[in-house]
């Protein structure tokens, strides 16, 4: 546009040499506009600095002429937009007609959010009891309550106390064979942050994690949005119950090699999201020699570690680490409280490394994501109360497991399978009979149908990038017993009207 | 065969796992004197018992000059800890799972309210435009991410907070642009200074995204005049930017009339492609001298911005506990207004106190009417006019008079000798221990001086 300047102080400035500069002016500015049409996009506001009209009124300037509209960021633009996958979509339709059993029996019922509610009835006991007394903390000089030892500032990175607090609660429902050192830990405001801080201090923007599918959807937000870190899916099998194998890592590392792309580590979920299984010590112990043998990181999202009611045994990926054949500074573990102990709402994360230097970063990290210290002091008191932990954990494993077998059950009197679990809070049902088409729309129609016929919210496998169709994810851990059968019911009557 | 994998930072073990660029840089800037200070702090505390000859801590901006008020509050409306617990529709049940990024209505109804009662109702905030953050801090990092993209650049007029260098750039990618302000005109922002900022990033092919200003400034200790940010929101508009106003310290202004508010700007202003431009941060950390609750906020009258930080404000959320514990204390009228009055007193007092004690030893204070500190000027101390020589005096301070206060340098100010010094977050008493240790140290030097 720089070149109409001239030409329009010429029509403004000159009367007499209107016309003969106007039609030139004209096509000019059609020219241009021709031209910008076709160039791509320019970058946002570089443009409409270089207008003359604004040049021109410099000295007018008052609010109300102004340019135009401000632009934001384009790696803010995508978030803007509403949310495509199904798991949000699924999330947000619930919201519109949620499921009440006394208020609303027609309602959606929600499958979809990985929660617990089973042992509400012991946490409320515990707070009632126990909140005052960790949060007012008395005053050595008066005995008055002292606020600054909840109001002023601490380490970013979490009290001392809040993270010994930690280390000895993940050692004791980690199988007791593992413990975590107090230094290596960072506490954040949530699994989020958690996930996030750590892919930031491992990989730059464009390289990637190898990341064994089906996965759990929300990875694709905490890790990719502002770090602009790839994931690459390394595909499962139900013939493996969908374990990941290493040839699976060798093949995607390769390809992912040949297309230029540089792998820093591979993230996985174990327990696993959203299948549930339980990765043995055997497979821990490939993953990380196959890391090793890479010199990539290993991150182990174990929040649901303390959810497991099956028979096999959890392991941590700790205490492979620690088993001294390898080199243990690519090993990170991210945990936090709001599946097993189910506080959500309290935001609650936790990165534990082996590698000091990010231990380091992560630290001054925490400034953008810190847990308020009122929050660690309750956490403090109630991790601490080791008699409390051990009654509450024992109670929601038996009740996950209670719960999942209820469910299961009624889905297989259905005829419908799942796949094998021990452990989260959710099952991964084999609803592949239902489908009109074997493939990821046929999935969808069935994802729509479940809403909004069934009224039923399942996460579909395609939003966890699983390569198989017709698997959905399943939480049961809000439901009440006699929720389960109305569940059950509407899914009778969906796949009755399909065959008919 | 492929890209090799091993490219190592470290070249002398070969089988180290490599780490990201932002894990390694310095960018944190915790390496610089702002910080070692608080190292030197750290390692011997003044404490008025157990250790009177320790080090005083003037770096940290903290409030506890009105820690009796919300005790007292505290104590008074939670008999029985009623406050802390859960009650009426919100029960424990939806406190434990709550994690909405929406948050709380009440808190963000509370936290309009209060935020209005600063301004002296000059300025309305719709409770839908508040977007909750683990802080001010990572109000300002979300801002910045959402605001300009890797290698784009926020102008930041001089001198600025120091954690800026980290908390605007390091993850973001993002770089700061100074507007060099000096002390000519009291350090004020000027159309000038505004404008060579502007072309020296064009002239280095840097996109400016932004101007963020910190009003009342952080470490003037000074509101930024009306005028001044009029000028500011004029030159944004002509250039298509955005103005964010980082207003941590409004409700530590000592006579409220002082105190314009970007926002009072924008009340009377209809035009959206003018307002839209407009974001506020805001934080609890300061004014209400509860900096561990991790509150924080972006107000903006963007839609665009206010949906996209929201979401992305699932990386920092306020927990559900601390919205629900202070959403009470913000809505209780007769509370907040005796506090947010008492608490200006105080700080005003404070400030004169200290601004009077370094006075009598012939030392000058910019003249400041907010916030947490003063903006000292030990100038003519300096052995040489530069940044070595105004270091060289912080390490005597520090390490002589055990005080450690901040260097202009640390904060980007274009002139040497000035260095901000708090004195709201410790006890009466301490701080007339600092300004004796003050009095003696110029004392000795007189003698030196005059032998």
């Amino acid at each position: 546009m720089r070149l109409i300047v001239p030409l329009q102080g010429v029509v403004q400035g000159r009367g007499g040499l209107f016309v003969g500069s106007l039609i030139p002016c004209c096509l000019f500015y059609f020219l241009q506009l021709y031209l910008k049409r076709r160039r791509s996009p320019p970058p946002p506001d570089s443009d409409s600095t270089e207008l003359p009209r604004t040049s021109s009124r410099s000295s007018l300037f008052t609010r109300g002429n102004s340019i135009g509209r401000v632009r934001v960021s384009s790696r803010a633009a995508p978030l803007a937009k509403p949310p495509d996958s199904p798991y949000y979509i699924g999330l947000e339709r619930v919201k519109t007609d949620p499921y009440d059993r006394v208020t609303n029996r027609d309602g959606i019922i929600q499958l979809g959010l990985a929660e617990s509610t089973l042992c509400f009835d012991l946490l409320q006991r515990w707070m009632s009891d126990n909140l005052m007394e960790s949060l007012m903390i008395q005053s050595d000089v008066d005995g008055g309550f002292d606020v600054s030892s909840i109001a002023m500032y601490q380490p970013f990175e979490g009290l001392l106390e809040v993270r010994v607090a930690f280390a000895d609660f993940m050692s004791r429902i980690m199988g007791g064979n593992v413990s975590f050192d107090p230094s290596n830990m960072v506490i954040t405001a949530g699994g989020t942050p958690a996930v996030e801080v750590l892919a930031f201090c491992l990989a730059d923007h464009g390289n990637a994690f190898l990341i064994p599918s089906p996965y759990y959807p929300g990875f694709d937000r905490d890790i990719k949005f502002r770090t602009g870190i790839e994931l690459i899916p390394v595909h499962c099998r139900s013939s493996d119950n969908f374990t990941v194998t290493v040839s699976a890592l060798e093949q995607s590392l390769s390809q992912a090699r040949k297309r230029g792309s540089k792998v820093s580590g591979i993230l996985f979920s174990n327990p696993s999201n959203p299948v549930g299984n339980i990765l043995s010590r055997e497979t821990l112990h490939a993953i990380l020699s196959f890391a090793q043998e890479k010199n990539i990181h290993v991150i182990s999202d174990e929040i649901f570690a303390g959810s497991v009611y099956g028979d096999k045994e959890f392991v941590s990926m700790a205490e492979v680490a620690a088993s001294g054949d390898f080199d243990k500074s690519r090993v990170h573990i991210i945990y936090g409280l709001s599946k097993d102990l189910s506080l959500p709402g309290f935001r609650t994360g936790v990165i534990y490394s082996f590698h000091e230097d990010v231990v380091s970063a992560a630290k001054k990290l925490m400034r953008f994501c810190s847990m308020p210290v009122p929050v660690q002091r309750i956490l403090i008191s109630l991790l601490s109360d080791t008699r409390f932990i051990e009654e509450y954990m024992a109670a929601h494993r038996q009740r996950i497991r209670d719960k999942h077998f209820l469910f299961v059950e009624g889905l297989k009197q259905l005829g419908i399978p799942c796949a094998e679990s021990g452990g989260g809070l959710y099952c991964w049902v084999d609803m592949s009979s239902l489908l009109t088409s074997y493939s990821e729309k046929g999935e969808l129609e069935l994802f729509e149908k479940l809403l909004s016929v069934a009224k039923i919210n399942a996460t579909p496998g395609t939003a966890c990038y699983c390569i198989e169709p017709g698997w959905f994810r399943c939480c049961f851990t809000a439901l009440a017993d006699e929720d389960i059968p109305v569940i059950m019911e509407r899914i009778k009557l969906l796949a009755e009207s399909s065959t008919s | 065969m492929g890209l090799p994998l091993m490219i190592n930072n470290d070249d002398n073990n070969n089988n180290k796992v490599e780490l990201s660029r932002v894990a390694v840089s310095d960018t944190h800037g915790e390496d610089s004197p702002y910080f070692a200070g608080w190292k030197a702090y750290d390692e011997n505390p003044y404490d008025e018992s157990h250790n009177p000859s320790g080090v005083i801590q003037m770096g940290l901006a903290e409030n506890q000059v009105s820690f009796d008020l919300l005790e007292s509050y505290l104590e008074k409306k939670n008999p029985e800890g009623s406050l802390w617990e859960s009650k009426g529709s919100c029960g424990f049940r939806e406190n434990a799972l709550f994690q909405d990024y929406h948050g709380l209505k009440t808190f963000r109804q509370a936290m309009a309210s209060f935020m209005e009662k600063i301004r002296g109702g000059k300025a309305r905030f719709d409770p839908d435009r508040i977007v909750l953050t683990a802080g001010a801090t990572a109000a300002n990092e979300l801002l910045t991410f959402i605001l300009a993209n890797p290698n784009d650049a926020l102008l930041v007029p001089t001198p600025y907070y120091p954690g800026f260098d980290r908390d605007l750039r390091w993850r973001t990618g993002v770089r700061i642009v100074p507007i060099h302000c000096d002390s000519s005109n009291h350090f004020q922002i000027t159309p000038e200074a505004l404008e060579t900022a502007y072309e020296t990033a064009r002239d280095a092919n840097i996109r400016v995204r932004g101007v963020l200003i910190t009003n009342p400034s952080n470490p003037l200790g000074a509101t930024v005049q009306k005028k001044a940010l009029e000028d500011l929101l004029d030159f944004c508009v002509r250039k298509n930017i955005h103005l964010v106003s980082d207003e941590i310290y409004s409700g530590s202004v000592f006579h409220a009339s002082e105190f314009t508010s970007v926002a009072e700007i924008v009340e009377n202003i209809d035009d959206v492609s003018v307002k839209e431009r407009v974001h506020i941060v805001y934080s609890l950390s300061k004014d209400l001298g509860l900096p561990g609750f991790r509150v924080g906020t972006i107000y903006s009258y963007n839609d665009n911005v206010v949906r996209t930080a929201r979401r992305m404000s699932s990386f920092t959320l306020v927990s559900s506990q601390t919205q629900h514990m202070l959403a009470s204390m913000l809505s209780d009228e007769e509370f907040t207004e005796k506090y947010i009055r008492i608490n200006r007193e105080r700080l005003r007092r404070r400030y004169e106190t200290i601004v009077e004690g370094l006075k009598k030893e012939g030392i000058e204070c910019l003249k400041g009417n907010a916030g947490l500190f003063c903006w000292m000027n030990l100038g003519f101390l300096l052995n040489t006019n530069t940044k070595e020589g105004e270091l060289e005096l912080w390490d005597v301070i520090l390490k002589e008079l055990k005080l450690n206060i901040s260097p202009g340098s640390s904060c980007h100010c274009s002139e040497f000798g000035w260095f901000r010094v708090c004195f709201a977050n410790m006890s009466e008493k301490t701080l007339k221990i600092a300004l004796k240790r003050i009095h003696e140290f110029m004392d000795r030097r007189r003698k030196v001086l005059n032998c």
